[in-house]
């Protein structure tokens, strides 16, 4: 689904991605964790195509997608979950929903969207960024269903989550696996990681460190938390 | 009383001019970044357009109103493709240059043909004479500004509110590349949005023919204080633009009005106002902080 070959990504003059290949199959829940500055977020702009300066190669769904500007991309069905949860604050719930236009083969109706998240039903009309941050989270999420994205870029979902949320996020994206959506996520919540993804990738210093799978992450958790200084 | 509300009567006519201007420049900087100085020339052009095409070929008021707007919003879309999206990757310095610059062109090139000295433009026949409110007299043309401006304001509002072309402007408005990122080509809609806002500047100025001296500083002499319009209202912000121009022009004509024996007063009302404002709201009534991209 999504093929990353050596992917050097730069801001200014300070190289944040070096030589980073990565494959993520079609279906596939994949993280990338790693220390703040390690270039997790960086990676997925570049995927996303929001990021200037940048050598290598992105493949998404069998084209080659690195000359692409960011439109077309998510026209391909790139679906883009910001860190900061990107909400409007000059549309309303309903229009931060439909703003993307609907691109892959399943896009969620509006109305399946309402009923999967009656807390963003009771406030549709309201102006986005007077959600709360669980419920820009969900808003963020339902989103990228709405367009039928089929592969879901997550920078940090849980990030600031109480545990509850936490879970319905987990839900959420395991819901959308059972569907056939494919999800790159970045994440720093190692127990909720393996709840949800099938492989692992550890990004240190711009390079990938290791390629890990679900056991290898749990029998490690206790170094890996202190590398990563949570 | 009665002078009182021919005053303000006065004030929402000139505040209306403030709106229209303020109006283009508010969807144009939402959506290019760019304060586009040369504003005042091309509501200059529509006054004189529309007063060239009215001595020189005998076109009429009504169709001038239709013409003027179309032919300047193209010319606006020419220059955005040409020179304006060039301002986007750089210091806005080089946007002041741009657009001062053009302005200096575009009243230079006017003045070349025309002189400095001012036309005159009459009143188109359907509008002359005076409506009786009662208490006061109006003339007829002032009402009917006064209306029109206000109903292409509601209209523009709610295009902006209500449709889907005012949701893309909007999102993009707000956060230009996460609106990318969401499937939309942000860049097919700046060229347009520049266009409609030179095309109200425009249309104002076709309106303002029959009313103020058509000369090619006309234009000049009205922009600084719709640039402070802008600020007081936020910059950027649609609804702030308009309710700053009525507020603003009001605040005009009462000075003029009832502070005429404090000349210096009068004259720098707007400024002050806006100083207080500025103070009190760095993002202006009704700006907002600009957030991430």
């Amino acid at each position: 689904m999504l093929r990353i070959e050596n992917l050097s990504a730069w801001y200014g003059e300070a190289q944040v991605l070096r030589e980073v290949s990565l494959e993520v199959a079609a279906g596939e829940v994949v993280t990338l964790v790693g220390r703040n500055g390690a270039g997790k977020s960086t990676l997925l702009r570049s995927v996303m195509g929001l990021h200037a300066g940048q050598r290598g190669r992105v493949t998404f769904a069998d084209r080659d997608v690195t000359k692409l500007p960011a439109y077309k991309r998510a026209r391909l069905g790139l679906g883009w979950v910001p860190d900061d949860r990107g909400a409007y604050a000059t549309l309303t719930v309903t229009e931060n929903l439909t703003l993307p236009p609907r691109v892959g083969p399943d896009p969620w109706p509006l109305a399946r969207v309402y009923e999967a998240f009656p807390a963003l039903y009771s406030r549709r009309d309201s102006a986005a960024t007077m959600l709360s941050g669980g419920e820009q989270q969900m808003l963020a999420l339902a989103r990228v269903l709405r367009m039928g994205a089929r592969l879901l870029l997550c920078d940090e979902p849980t990030e600031g989550l109480s545990p509850l949320l936490v879970q319905q996020v987990g839900d959420l994206l395991r819901e959308a696996k059972k569907h056939g959506v494919t999800v790159l996520l970045v994440e720093q919540n190692l127990h909720f990681a393996t709840g949800v993804a099938d492989r692992h990738y550890l990004l240190a210093e711009g390079r990938i460190a290791e390629a890990m799978d679900n056991s290898e992450v749990r029998s490690r958790e206790r170094e890996l938390l202190a590398y990563l200084g949570i | 009383m009665s002078g009182f509300l021919q005053n303000t009567f006065n004030g929402l006519v000139g505040g209306a001019f403030y709106a229209l201007l303020a109006l283009g420049l508010a969807v144009i900087f939402g959506m290019l970044r760019v304060v586009n100085f040369a504003h005042g020339a091309f509501y200059m052009l529509g006054a004189f357009g529309a007063y060239v095409l009215l001595a020189e070929a005998g076109v009429p008021f009504w169709a001038a109103l239709v013409i003027m707007p179309l032919a300047l919003g193209l010319l606006g879309m020419v220059l955005e493709r040409a020179v304006i999206h060039r301002l986007t990757r750089l210091d806005p310095l080089y946007n002041f240059l741009l657009t001062f610059g053009l302005t200096l062109i575009l009243q230079d090139l006017v003045k070349s043909r025309y002189g400095v000295q001012s036309s005159p433009y009459a009143t188109p026949a359907e509008l002359s004479g005076t409506v009786d409110f009662g208490l006061f007299d109006f003339p007829t043309y002032r009402v009917f500004i006064l209306g029109f401006t206000v109903l292409l304001c509601v209209a523009v509002w709610w295009v902006l509110g209500r449709t889907r072309v005012g949701m893309v402007v909007r999102a993009a408005t707000e956060r230009p590349e996460l609106t990318r990122a969401f499937g939309i080509d942000v860049g097919r809609w700046v060229t347009p949005v520049f266009g409609f806002g030179i095309a109200l500047a425009g249309l104002a100025g076709v309106l303002a023919a029959p009313m103020r001296a058509v000369n090619p500083l006309m234009g000049a002499d009205l922009i600084i204080v719709v640039f402070a319009v802008v600020v007081i209202g936020g910059l950027g912000s649609i609804f702030g633009s308009v309710a700053a121009g009525f507020g603003i022009g009001l605040i005009q004509a009462w000075g003029e009005a009832y502070l005429s024996e404090f000349p210096i007063v009068s004259q720098t009302v707007v400024f002050v106002v806006m100083a207080a404002v500025l103070l009190w709201r760095p993002a202006g009534l009704f700006g907002r902080e600009e957030a991430p991209a």
